[in-house]
């Protein structure tokens, strides 16, 4: 594929178009981990159970406090050290290697699934429970209040927040670099010696980073304007 | 090796102290340059002339839109394509991690206090402007008396969570040399290989650093909105989303 110009960097800019493809994956690939949890963890802090509901508010609180750069570092060099005692315990004498792309996913998707679960709480808490009783008294089990009424309309209600938290997921891909994760920040790293380009090749992974941020805000809006059809007066 | 090692972290303990000064060092200085930087820029942001607000709208836009850590190589390795700047007199400056992480922390927490203050301003109710007016108030004195304590009282939470922000944004500096905790940290891993007891030790510090800001400035909205007989917390338990 022919690059223009001044995407070319001494041929090497076709890297940086490698590197933002896989933060995208790894955005997508977090915002799906982030999501599931968001989900999981906000029933966990709603639910009746006592220990189900302090396991939520320790993992919101937990995760929320400290850098991600330092769980990121904790899960990948502690995560390897840990493998490797617990298999040397077996007898086994093995180097171990986490898969840096796994780990990095993993991580984002462990923080950001913090942010889903205050996002959904929020959610499921706006739905009103004159709909949910009246689920229950059509004769719907639980499982059908829940999947039927209450977690459509809080997919509605959560989205403009979600499209937040995407924005903010797609920029913290950046910190897997750390672990070596040839997203679009590692590439920009790497290439910036051989270039000796420094500022440009920095400055054209700004711009393309600008540019996914760009198109996400406008499918943001456009998911906005569609959660909130037949809410919104015009 | 093995299991957890307790005497490990206690040993570590000085150079971890002098790392989490780094980190305070650094957070208190990127929000006072933060601070400096977003309360004029904010003012000039409401303007309706589209030359003022319209270049630092660009500003917010680029570095709300692109991560830090970007940023922070942008000025830290980018600066030295050029020549110019490597034969001037703050090349000395540039060239030191410590100071391009300043730079590049104040300008990014710039960037996202100017759209609090600015979203704080525009949010004072228009009735209390136009008392002022009706007063004989001057623009200016509209400013200071009417707009500011009460965009102050609208932004503050959103505030509250900037700074738990920088606090955290701060372990990027050790990733250009910096000795801030995260650099300590990484430093007494190279010498010890115990990756997993540095970390949680430093883990644990900043997430205590983390709450206590939180409660630090819970405490300082308890007396900015004594005056509200009906006042309700608003600054969150937890971080939120920036």
């Amino acid at each position: 594929m022919a690059l223009p110009a001044f995407l070319d960097l001494k041929g090497y800019g076709h890297l940086l178009i490698d590197g933002a493809l896989i933060t995208l994956s790894v955005g997508v690939a977090a915002m799906m981990v982030a999501l599931a949890l968001g989900i999981l963890g906000a029933l966990a802090r709603l639910s009746g159970n006592r220990f189900l509901r302090g396991a939520g508010a320790t993992y919101t609180t937990v995760i929320r406090g400290i850098p991600e750069l330092v769980l990121m570092l904790l899960v990948y060099y502690g995560g390897t050290v840990l493998l490797q005692w617990l298999l040397s315990l077996g007898g086994a004498e093995v180097r171990v290697d986490i898969n840096a792309f796994m780990a990095g996913t993993l991580v984002v998707g462990f923080v950001y699934g913090a942010y889903a679960t205050e996002i959904f709480r929020g959610a499921f808490l706006s739905v009103p429970k004159g709909q949910s009783e009246a689920g229950q008294a059509f004769g719907m089990s639980n499982r059908q209040v829940f999947l039927r009424i209450e977690l459509p309309q809080a997919w509605r209600l959560a989205i403009p927040g979600l499209g937040n938290l995407w924005l903010t997921l797609l920029k913290a891909t950046s910190i897997t670099s750390v672990i070596g994760v040839t997203e679009l920040a590692r590439q920009a790293d790497l290439i910036k010696a051989p270039t000796h380009m420094p500022f440009t090749v920095f400055f054209i992974a700004c711009i393309i980073y600008l540019a996914m941020t760009a198109v996400s805000d406008l499918a943001r809006i456009r998911a906005e304007r569609w959660a909130s059809s037949g809410f919104r007066r015009s | 090796m093995g299991g957890f090692d307790l005497t490990l972290i206690w040993t570590s303990l000085p150079d971890l102290f002098s790392g989490l000064v780094v980190t305070l060092q650094l957070t208190v200085l990127t929000v006072i340059g933060g601070i400096l930087l977003s309360v004029p820029l904010g003012i000039l942001r409401t303007s309706p002339n589209k030359f003022i607000s319209g270049p630092i709208w660009a500003y917010t836009y680029f570095f709300r839109g692109t991560p830090m850590l970007i940023q922070l190589f942008l000025i830290y390795y980018g600066l030295a394509q050029f020549k110019a700047v490597r034969a001037s007199g703050v090349w000395f400056i540039l060239r030191d991690g410590y100071w391009c992480c300043l730079i590049a922390f104040t300008l990014n927490t710039a960037a996202y206090t100017i759209e609090i203050v600015a979203g704080a301003l525009r949010n004072v109710p228009l009735g209390d402007i136009e008392a002022a007016r009706a007063l004989g108030m001057s623009p200016f004195a509209i400013l200071r008396r009417i707009k500011f304590p009460i965009a102050l009282r609208i932004l503050f939470p959103a505030y509250t969570n900037e700074v738990v922000f920088i606090l955290q944004s701060t372990s990027l500096a050790s990733l250009v040399t910096v000795m801030d905790l995260t650099g300590a940290a990484r430093v007494v891993i190279a010498r010890t290989f115990a990756p997993y007891e540095m970390f949680i030790t430093i883990g644990v510090i900043y997430l205590i650093l983390t709450y206590l800001t939180l409660w630090g400035f819970r405490g300082i909205e308890g007396r900015l909105y004594r005056h509200l007989k009906s006042h309700r917390e608003v600054v969150s338990e937890v971080p939120l989303l920036r």
